[in-house]
Formats: structure tokens, sequence, C-alpha cells
């Protein structure tokens, strides 16, 4: 759907700062969350989880478990169903362990019990016999021809010949002649790097209630980023009809990609069609962490060539991820938009997919951009250095803008980069001063953005109040921007609209709430909808007046008489026509099923300065600002929200989030102790900059922001610690230890 | 495991549960009283999701045991508005976006009212070290400490 011709108007409720209204559940205790909920008959379930990284599984012996009074179900893998497609069977296998068990953490057989204590109790009586068997959780390692084999024959036919079998697919992107570009280059930069795997880090673990039936008829409750995928991954995994299986979506206390796929609800469907009662099941913060979530962690090569005057004449990447037991996909995307922020003649990036005996890699925030653009502007940046340019007007010089080639294939249409750079150039926070140990670092952030299969009912009641119906959990505020755009569409105040996010059975499918898109999609999908029921409206209207449909338009909300007929009868508003709907053809809705397109791409660049601590290594963020194109913030609070947050989980990711594996292969540090995210007094303020490009693909202009954020910081930080140190960083989380080894080698 | 005959005061009112000696005083209030607006999110006192106040001391629930409720006076988020009026606090926070997916809101919302009651008048960085032990993964903390400002600021005013 095209932007409008007027989307310059002077929106009257998008872009204003509204109060959400789930405000008042949230901060009064009342909203309803995935642990929130008891069913009466309930019983607690709970997971054993293998101690080994990687070891065969001769037996499970559950008799003795069993026997224990109050055990009243008990399932291991033979109780799900094994679907022919690896994608459904993989995520089956990774909810209860067949054959293998792939890392420590993995769920290995789960028990159901009347109360907590007897469940836990139960799960020391169950015996397996394991054969443990080599493990690796290195990326470089497990692809080495020798390497431990998480999974035979699961390579697809993009791999070459010599790698181990853990390399399981291949990607390359580009255009160019690189030989050509290398040799018009005044200087060249190789460097390699590596980064630790991260976790989304959400506030609360992930927690379902679920009910089945022996007549295949049932109901789950759970915290998720989409309930329709919920449901589509439990009724194959479960064998039964989706029609059959209603999935309702709790609130959700944070997913950041990490929710998007199923790890305990059909473990608690198997046993509550077991023990043919409702079952609860809430992971601690340690099965969270070992078995739930984690980013690829990676080792890349980036090569890149500069003309003296900071020309970039030719960029090579070469990345390689491991996304834990299960092949995945997620170099694609870092190799896709390793170099988008750049208008490039000769470009190349080529990514390995790797496994390894860690968790199966979850999304997590513009999955696998953070840190194939960490690699890339790490290398610009020092190049900068290398030749005395500013870094700003390095980047403005080569940015991508509306007719460039991207390195990943399509042609940009209008976006955002050129004037979010120009913007950071302008602010005061670039020409501030700094202190000694200090430095300053920028980076460019990228992510494509999503649309997707969206539903949404828009219905009008009699006293001219709107309900809106969709599918997609707020994960950020996103019912109040619905809204907002139902009641710009509309014309009718904020407060007279209520939008709800229902369940799998009443209403169409919906993507999951991913790719940035609910904002865009969702927003979408809500216009289209307010439309048709203007549409309807006014079709009313002009059989109540006698005049043909089309004379009569849209305005201010509500219908007004045009052309010859203008003037001849009073506008009726649309609680005047919702009041008498019952005399001019019955109830009035509109809706709006598709899948949507125009997802516009988002460019960011964050702006950091910080301090190092020459004794310690300890680094401390004293000013961040963040410059992203949202192309229309229709809630500006929740679009600041998302950049704040995003920067934030960022330098988490750039100072101190590591998985820790230890010779054994178990994880350790799986917990807040010590994997430590950012804490308020680790932060200064987070200063936003909102620009407003206009995504062409939507009728207000809309883009996706939540994604982007995450981008920049990485490489932001590691730029400004190797200004402040003197010494050039390639590795993350630059903790105090690693900063004080870099910086201790230097002299 | 022998259970426990416990009485207590939470939010005003007398309570009185049955719970077993290793019970939490999280797991008490959400399992036994009905009251869930004390989240779990790490059960090792990290992340600050369960605060409460205990005798006016603000305490990880997950941390205390419900057998030390007995005789004691318990403060949770359910009872931080009078009837339909609002805390100031749990206003600024809807009115400045203080929270996204809102589950650290309630530990977040009782430590910094524990912080005023000590503290009418905190500067930044005593606002950021107060709530270091309430973890907030969605905000950046940058929209909740410009909240408790604004929120500090009127409750001095008024």
């Amino acid at each position: 759907m095209a932007l409008d011709s007027d989307a310059q108007r002077d929106f009257k409720i998008v872009g204003t700062r509204v109060t959400r209204p789930d405000g008042v559940d949230k901060v009064t205790g009342k909203a309803r969350y995935g642990a929130d909920i008891s069913a009466p008959g309930m019983l607690h379930g709970r997971i054993l989880r293998s101690p080994h990284a990687h070891a065969r599984i001769l037996s499970i012996d559950t008799t003795g478990a069993m026997a224990l009074k109050g055990v009243k179900a008990i399932v291991t893998s033979a109780d799900l169903s094994r679907p022919e497609d690896n994608f459904f069977a993989d995520i089956g296998d990774n909810c209860l362990a067949n054959e293998k068990a792939l890392y420590d953490g993995h769920a290995v057989a789960a028990v159901a019990a009347t109360d907590k204590a007897t469940a836990k109790a139960a799960l020391r009586l169950i015996k397996v016999d394991y054969e443990v068997l080599p493990h690796v959780t290195d990326v470089d390692a497990a692809m080495a021809p020798d390497a431990p084999v998480v999974h035979e024959g699961r390579a697809d036919e993009t791999v070459a010949e010599g790698y181990s079998q853990n390399v399981t697919s291949h990607f390359e992107f580009g255009h160019g002649d690189l030989e050509a570009g290398f040799a018009k280059a005044d200087k060249i930069i190789e460097r390699s790097f590596k980064t630790a795997a991260t976790h989304q880090g959400y506030i609360e673990p992930h927690a379902c209630l679920a009910s089945l039936g022996a007549d295949g008829r049932g109901e789950l409750w759970c915290c998720t980023q989409g309930q329709f995928n919920v449901r589509t991954m439990c009724a194959e995994l479960l064998g039964i009809q989706a029609s059959q299986l209603r999935v309702t979506a709790s609130e959700i206390g944070g997913g950041f990609g990490g929710k998007t796929t199923v790890f305990i609800e059909p473990v608690a469907l198997a046993l509550s069609r077991k023990a043919g009662k409702p079952v609860k099941i809430t992971m601690s913060r340690d099965e969270v962490f070992r078995a739930t979530g984690p980013t690829i962690s990676s080792s890349m090569d980036v090569k890149i060539g500069m003309t003296s005057d900071g020309r970039i004449t030719a960029g090579k990447a070469n990345l390689r991820y491991q996304g834990g037991a299960y092949p995945n996909g997620t170099v694609e995307f870092g190799a896709q938009s390793a170099f988008a922020a750049y208008d490039l003649a000769a470009v190349q990036t080529l990514g390995w997919n790797v496994m390894t005996n860690r968790p199966k890699e979850a999304a997590y925030r513009a999955p696998g951009a953070p840190v194939a653009i960490y690699a890339i502007e790490s290398v610009v940046d020092e190049l900068c250095q290398n030749f005395g340019l500013d870094p700003l007007d390095v980047r403005i010089k080569n940015a991508a803008r509306k007719g460039t080639l991207s390195s990943y294939g399509p042609t940009f249409n209008d976006i955002g980069l050129v004037a979010t750079l120009e913007a950071a150039k302008a602010h005061p926070h670039y020409s501030a001063p700094l202190g000694v140990n200090q430095g300053r670092g920028l980076s460019c952030g990228f992510w494509f953005n999503f649309g997707g299969n969206t539903s949404v009912s828009l219905h009008l009641n009699s006293d001219g109040t709107i309900g809106v119906v969709e599918g997609n959990p707020d994960i950020g505020g996103s019912r109040a921007s619905i809204s907002m755009m139902a009641a710009e569409e509309l014309g009718i105040s904020y407060d007279k609209v209520r939008t709800v996010i229902t369940d799998t059975n009443s209403i169409g499918f919906n993507d999951v709430t991913d790719g940035s898109r609910v904002t865009f999609a969702v927003g979408l999908a809500t216009i289209k909808a307010a439309r048709a029921a203007i549409k309807e409206m006014c079709s009313r209207v002009a059989k109540i007046w006698g005049i043909d449909e089309e004379a009569v338009i849209w305005e201010d909300g509500a219908a007004k008489p045009s052309g010859p007929n203008a003037g001849d009868f009073d506008p009726m508003t649309l609680a005047d026509i919702a009041a008498v709907a019952d005399n001019t053809g019955g109830p009035i809705a509109g809706h709006h099923e598709g899948n949507a397109d125009g997802a516009g791409v988002s460019f960011g660049v964050h702006l950091v300065d910080l301090e190092v601590d020459p004794e310690t290594g300890m680094t401390t963020v004293l000013r961040y600002t963040v410059f992203q194109d949202a192309g229309k913030a229709v809630h500006p609070d929740y679009v600041e929200g998302q950049m704040q947050g995003g920067a934030v989980q960022g330098i988490g990711w750039a100072l101190n989030e590591e998985y820790i594996y230890g010779e054994d292969g178990r994880l350790q540090n799986p917990g807040f102790l010590d994997y430590r995210v950012p804490v308020a007094s680790d932060l200064p303020p987070i200063e936003t900059v909102i620009l407003e490009i206009p995504n062409p693909g939507h009728p207000y202009g809309v883009r996706g922001v939540g994604e982007t954020p995450i981008v920049p910081p990485l490489a932001a930080i590691s730029n400004a610690v190797s200004r402040a140190t003197g010494v050039r960083m390639a590795e993350l989380p630059m903790s105090p230890p690693r900063i004080l080894k870099a910086t201790s080698a230097k002299v | 495991m022998k259970n426990l005959h416990i009485s207590t005061t939470v939010n005003g009112d007398e309570k009185e549960f049955i719970c077993g000696s290793d019970e939490t005083l999280l797991d008490v209030l959400r399992d036994r009283l009905d009251l869930t607006g004390a989240k779990e999110g790490c059960g090792t006192g990290d992340c600050g999701a369960c605060s409460v106040t205990l005798n006016g001391r603000l305490v990880c629930s997950c941390l205390v045991l419900g057998a030390e409720a007995d005789g004691a006076e318990i403060e949770t988020i359910e009872g931080m508005a009078v009837g339909d009026n609002l805390h100031v606090l749990q206003r600024v926070f809807i009115e400045k976006a203080a929270l996204q997916c809102g589950v650290c809101t309630p530990g977040i919302l009782v430590a910094t009212r524990a912080l005023l009651e000590r503290n009418p008048d905190p500067s930044d960085t005593e606002i950021r070290y107060w709530l270091a032990g309430n973890l907030c993964r969605c905000t950046g903390y940058d929209k909740i400490v410009k909240a408790v400002q604004i929120a500090a600021a009127e409750m001095r005013s008024a």
C-alpha cells in the first residue's frame, strides 16, 4: 500500500504521546503474564535436562519416578509426534531430546505432579543412561574436518568439500570486481574478529498453562511473540489439528526475538494429554540461559580498501556463525546486511552456518546483523584513523542512498541514511570536548524490516466507539499505536478506540511479532480495515440521504455530501451512523487480511563517548546518542523507547554479556549474577534523535524501528574503546580483563 | 516436610496461610495469596522483579522465606494504589512511557517508592544506584529515571 499523497499532512493523533491502554494494569500488578494464571486441578510440570554437552541417550527409566506419590505423568521424546519436515522435527527434538542430548541443558524428560516439590523430587528418580560423546562449542573448531559431529547428514548442497559435517549451509552476496577495487585503494586493512553469544535476557522466563484432552481439543496460554506460530508448531508436534488447539498469548515480559519459537509448550501439552489434567510449566532462569535463546557466536575476517580521500574501493567479509545444535540460517542475514550502509562498486560477503553443542539459536533483534556490521564498521573506523579522516564525513561520502545497488541485491528506494549521518554531524554531541582516557566512537546500523501476514478486524459499537481486534502480542506499546492509527483514519478521538489482541480461534492468521513488523504491518491492516468501514458508512449514509454512494465523502470523522449535493445534508458523524446502523443494514465493521509488503529498510547512527580506566580496563559510557529514521513515528515515546532499549542491549553485548563455556562443554554463567546485563548505574541517559523520511510502502510513511537500534552499539563502543586506548579491539565483549590484556600488550 | 501456619499483614489486610518451610515469600504471595504482581525473573535475588517491602525494608521476596512473614507487615505492588487513585509514581510511569513490556515495573515501582520515602530529592546517580538491583531489559532505564525525577518533584510539592 503506497504512501498517501497527503502523508505530509498534519496528523491529529499520530505523532502525539497518548497514554497506553495497558498502562494501569501494568503499574498495579494486574496484568497477567505467562506464569500469572492457574486452572482448577492443575498439575505442575518440570523438565529434566542433560548435564552433558553431547551424549547418546541409551535408556530412560521412569519407573521410580512414576511410583512417587503425586506424580501423574512423565513424557519423553516418544510422546511427541515426529514431523517429516526437518524444521519442525528439530523444534520437537529441541523440546525433548531424541536419541542424543546435544547441549548442556537439553531437555530429556518431563514430569507432571500435584505440586512443585513432588515434580522436583520426581526428576531425581528418573534414571537416564548416557554415553558421553566428544563435544565442540567453538565455531572455528566445529568447522574443522576432524571436529566432533553434532548431526550427520544435515549439510546442504551449498557447502563445499573439506568442511566438517557441522557446516550446514553457505551464502554468498555481492557485485563488482573485487581485485580491481582493491587495486585502486591507497590502503587495505584486513582484520579478524570474534564475538561471543549473548542472550535476549527478557526478564520473564518462559511459562505456559496447557490443557489437552484425549479428543485432541486443547487450550494453551503462554508468553509468546506469536500465538499462531505456537499453534502451528504444537499441532505438528502433538499430531492434532490446528483448529482444535486454541492458543492465547499472555502479556509478554520481553521477547526480543527469543519468544518466537516453542520450548515448554509442546511438553506441557503432552503431559496434560497423558495426565488428563491442565499442566503449568514455568522455567527457572538457569533453564532460560541453558536451553533457550542465545544468539550466534561468530568468527569473521574483513578486508576493506580505501583511497586517501576516503572513498571505499572494495570490501570483502567472511562470516562464520555457530547457531547451536541444529542447522540455522542466520549468517544469510549477516552476509546481506554487512555492507548495507555503503554504496560500493565491488563488494563480496561469504557466510557459513555451523552447528555446535550449544542451545539452538533463537532470533534476537536484527538476527545476524549486529556482529557483521560490528566487524565492517570497525575496519572502516580504522581506515579513517589511518588517513586522519573524519569518520562521519567518510560515511557520508560512501553512504547508500536512493538508487544505490545494495550489497545484497536490491536497489534502495527512499532511505534515511544520509539524513541520519548529517543529523549526527550537526549534533552538539559530535563536537563536545573529550577528556583523558576518553574516546568517541560511532557506527551505522541497518535492518531490513518485515511486513508479513496480518489480519485485523475493526467494528463500530452502537455508542460510536471502536473495537480493534488483532493477533500480535504487544511487546512495547503497540496497542497504543494501533488505536492511534484507527482513530486518525476514522477522525475520532484516541480514547474511543480499544485494541485487543486475541487468540488463534478468534481472528485470521498473523505472523509473529518480529521483524519490526507490528506498527508497520498491523498498522497498515488497521488503516485498510478503517477505510473499509468508512466505505460501508458512506454507503449507509448515501442510502439515508438517497444520493449516490460516490457523492458521500468522509472528512473529520463524519460523512458529508459532496459534488452537486454539497451542503444539501448535515454531516453524519461516526456516532450518528453507528446509532442507526440497526436500521440501515445491521452491524458495521471493516477488516483486512493480507501479506504486507513494502516494509521500508531502516538505518541508524549511534554516537558514544566513553572512558576506559587504564588501571582496571573498566569502561564507563559517558554519553550516548541514537539517531534513527523512523519513517513516521506514530508514538514518539515508544519509538524512543525502542531506540534506547536496543542501544542498551547493544552496550551490554559490547562490554559484558557473554556465554562462557568450560572445557567440559557446560555453560558456566547461567544466571544474572554472572551473565551481566546492563543495570541502571552502568549507564548515562540515552539521548534520541528521530528522523522521519517517509517509507513509500506505508500510507503514513511508517518504518519498523525495533531492531535497527541494537546494530550500531557494538562497533560504536569498540571504536570508542579503540580510540580511547590506542589499541584496536577485535573481540567482544570488551570486558575489563580483555581490555587490560590488550592495553598491556601494547606497552 | 512440616507445614507452617503463618499470620501476617499484606497491604494492610490480615492474612493467614499454610506453607512449607522451604517456600519463599514470593511463592507464598503468588501461589497461596493470589498476589501475582511480584514476578519471578531469576529466583536468586539478581533481577528485583519480586521486590516487596517487609516491615518497611525493601527485599527480594524470592530471598525471604514465607515463614519469615509471620507477624510482619508486607507491602506489595497491589497495595500501592489507594482504591482507584494511582500513586503518583504509577501515574507518571504511564504518562512518561517508563515501561515497555511491564514485567519489571511492579518491582521498580516498589523499589522507587522505598527510595523516595528515604530520599525525597535524589540525584540521577542516586536513582540509578538504588535501582541497580532492578533489571529492565526493554527501556535502557532512561525514561524510568526521568519518570522518577518527575514524580519525586510532584511529591515534594504536594
